[in-house]
């Protein structure tokens, strides 16, 4: 019996935790008391993207594409349009741009402008099915490799291809690979750094959900290029669904000897083990990542020597990261050329990015480099919900720092990000509105960063907790102005002194908060008011003239705090309010700001 | 697997059962299937176009479910529509006339016009 139909479920973390897999098995449940399960195949893939939708469900050959689905929602499915072909529109999407309903996945604009090289197979494969995988012309480079071309040959498409490395640092992979190429030694390793830490980023964990293979092919092809036999992936034990998806994938790989002795009958043996970290964010710098394998407190090291000379063990060690490696395969499918025609000059290919914050669309975008800002959160983001206005964007997490509005046509780029103060770094775009207060953003980077350093130097260990103090002092109404000039001092001074990447980027988010927004930490400093309503010592909102009596901040208050009568001015008594914001949030018209108290006198005298 | 070309046989069986994912561009199939089409036995059409299309390894046809198309006396209704997109609607459909439309129309693009709806002969 032939599948009619095809019901893709989208089996990435996002969607996992709202219920997809309860989901397909109801769907497998109900077709059977159908009798359609011949007739209908089920396959749950990795991270279609737009996780914000989630749990996504796209159904094959009609490309239709369903989201928010609930278990609920499973009954209709099968019913409608399984049985009578009768699509349930209630689930379909709306385009930000024409609020037009759409059926199909390809008409979305969410995907119009992205191109998928890393995540190519994410949302279209089953990852637990390496055939899946080969249909896509998956190990077929590997092969390709084994049999016609030399390791000088290999490492010179990946210089060729100009592919930098993704993590963040930015490091062409094929020079990264000739060091390791022209060492000695008896043992060589290849390690894939899978250590994602950065808030709010999760790129490379869809990777390894949605397309492992991806991933184990493209250090098999880097073991033959350095002369390595054996690979170690890094990945933290906080991603559960990623790791069992590896195993299975290794397992899977061994069993069609993929992996092991003797690869496609040639003299190149290569095997792949798992290695779990704790979750340290420090573990993601490569000398640190070593230690933490090694079964060391994870800790960087002076470089050099790099690890390509003196890494694993002390061994000549290649690491790349996850979403570098997910890009090489396709390269020696298509070459160099093809790979270098996508992006920019400097920086060829894609980056993936993951959005999140204020934004319509939360979830994975992959977009060629040179692409600007404004395209990835407007056009395919969709720009801020609840109609309010863009205020910045964090790029490269807690490494990085904001870009205002007024550098959103910035092509993305590794250099261009980091000309405007910020970097590339792994991926994670954050998106602030109105309603984020920029030395609240900055504390909270900082807090992550102190809980995260690793203590080995002083500069990062009690500079960054010093700044963090401060912070704290500006946001509860104690600041002075000495102390911005003292956070400034601090910044430069623990970019300058601390050992490794962690350390020297700690400040940023705190140091382009002061050069963007100087404005908003003066008005802690001298004003005592946050002017985004969020540090609650420094709030005090205040309604003006502009209040159209719509009663929706009263109803949304939760301790009545909000008096009036309809088509009249609202007044807030300030001894009750609790600040929360909620009557921020509710007015359609932007008239309630959060003042300085002493302004609030003086309009209490005038009027 | 030891070679290339058993990499590449395990590719094409694999792509095959994956298919229907890829968008293709030649005919596009709507078959009625609305309560009317399923109690005049769509169903069975709707089967007997899949096998005859996996037999002839046709693989730039799309088969679709649709609604009920409206004439639901002359169910079960076929519409095949072209890449050029010009439709044909065939009605009162039985299984031996789906290996005829899939030969003339599918393969030698002809049509046979004594079952489309425009131009068949009241009966």
């Amino acid at each position: 019996m032939f599948e009619r139909m095809q019901l893709l479920i989208c089996g990435g973390t996002g969607c996992l935790s709202s219920h997809a897999m309860k989901i397909k098995e109801m769907f497998i449940e109900t077709l059977k008391t159908m009798h359609l399960e011949d007739e209908v195949g089920i396959v749950m893939t990795g991270c279609f993207g737009l996780c914000e939708r989630g749990p996504i469900i796209i159904v094959y050959p009609d490309e239709t594409f369903y989201a928010n689905v609930s278990m609920n929602d499973v009954k209709d499915i099968c019913e409608e349009h399984i049985l009578k072909g009768r699509p349930v529109k209630r689930l379909f999407v709306r385009n930000e741009k024409d609020r037009q309903q759409i059926a199909k996945f390809t008409q979305l604009d969410f995907y119009a402008k992205q191109k998928r090289i890393a995540l190519r197979n994410c949302g279209q494969i089953n990852p637990l099915d390496i055939d899946e995988y080969i249909a896509k012309s998956g190990y077929e480079a590997l092969g390709q490799i084994l049999s016609n071309n030399s390791p000088e040959e290999v490492i010179d498409t990946m210089i060729k291809s100009g592919l930098r490395g993704r993590g963040g640092g930015g490091f062409p992979t094929g020079l990264k690979w000739q060091f390791a190429s022209r060492e000695r030694g008896d043992q060589k390793y290849v390690i894939c750094n899978a250590d994602e830490g950065d808030p709010g980023a999760f790129m490379d964990r869809a990777i390894l959900e949605g397309d492992p293979h991806s991933v184990l092919e493209a250090m098999a092809i880097c073991g033959y290029a350095i002369g390595s036999t054996q690979g170690y992936i890094y990945v933290r034990a906080e991603y559960p669904v990623a790791v069992e998806r590896l195993e299975h994938a290794i397992e899977q790989a061994r069993a069609y000897n993929l992996l092991g002795k003797h690869i496609f009958n040639s003299d190149f043996s290569f095997d792949i083990d798992i290695r779990l970290g704790a979750g340290a964010f420090v573990c993601g710098e490569e000398t640190a990542l070593i230690r933490s394998i090694e079964g060391d407190r994870g800790m960087p090291k002076l470089k050099p020597p790099f690890p390509a000379v003196k890494g694993l063990w002390g061994k000549s060690t290649n690491v790349n990261n996850v979403e570098t490696l997910a890009n090489i395969p396709v390269i020696f499918l298509k070459g160099s050329d093809w790979f270098r025609s996508i992006g920019t000059e400097k920086s060829p290919g894609t980056k993936v990015f993951a959005l999140g914050g204020k934004i319509k669309h939360t979830g994975l975008v992959e977009i060629p480099m040179g692409t600007t800002l404004r395209e990835v959160i407007f056009d395919i983001g969709g720009g801020i919900p609840n109609k309010r206005q863009f205020k910045a964007v964090q790029t490269g997490g807690p490494s990085g720092g904001c870009i205002t509005s007024e550098h959103l046509q910035t092509p993305i780029e590794f250099e261009t990000l980091t000309a405007l103060g910020s970097m590339m770094g792994s991926g994670g775009m954050i998106v602030m509105d109105e309603d984020n207060c920029m030395v609240d953003v900055a504390r909270f980077y900082l807090d992550f960063t102190v809980d995260e350093s690793c203590g080995k130097c002083t500069p990062c260990r009690e500079g960054t907790r010093q700044m963090l103090d401060i912070l704290n002092r500006i946001c509860d109404g104690q600041g002075t102005l000495k102390d911005l000039d003292t956070l400034e001092s601090l910044g430069q001074m623990i970019k300058k002194t601390s050992l490794c990447g962690l350390g020297q980027t700690a400040p940023n988010p705190v140091l382009s908060t002061l050069k963007h927004f100087r404005e908003e930490y003066m008005a802690h400093v001298t004003n005592h008011v946050c002017p985004a309503g969020v540090c609650a010592n420094l709030t005090n909102f205040h309604i003006d003239e502009s209040c159209i009596g719509c009663t929706k901040c009263s109803k949304n208050c939760p301790v009545d705090a909000i008096s009036g009568s309809p088509k009249q001015l609202h007044v807030i008594d300030s001894e009750l309010c609790i600040r929360c914001g909620a009557c921020k949030k509710a007015c359609p018209v932007g008239a309630i700001t959060s003042q300085p108290r002493i302004k609030e006198l003086n309009h209490e005298q005038t009027s | 697997m030891k070679t290339l070309d058993e990499l590449k046989i395990l590719r094409e069986s694999a792509r095959q059962r994956m298919s229907m994912r890829s968008v293709k561009d030649g005919f596009r199939i709507q078959i009625g299937m609305g309560t009317c089409g399923i109690a005049a036995g769509a169903r069975p059409i709707m089967n007997a176009f899949y096998e005859e299309i996996a037999a002839h390894g046709l693989s730039n046809v799309t088969i679709v479910q649709v609604g009920c198309m409206g004439n639901c006396a002359l169910e079960p209704m076929v519409e095949i529509i072209d890449s050029h997109g010009k439709s044909h609607t065939y009605v009162s459909l039985k299984v031996s006339m789906v290996k005829e439309i899939v030969d003339m129309h599918l393969i030698q693009n002809q049509p046979i016009r004594k079952y489309i709806l425009a131009d068949r002969k009241e009966l």
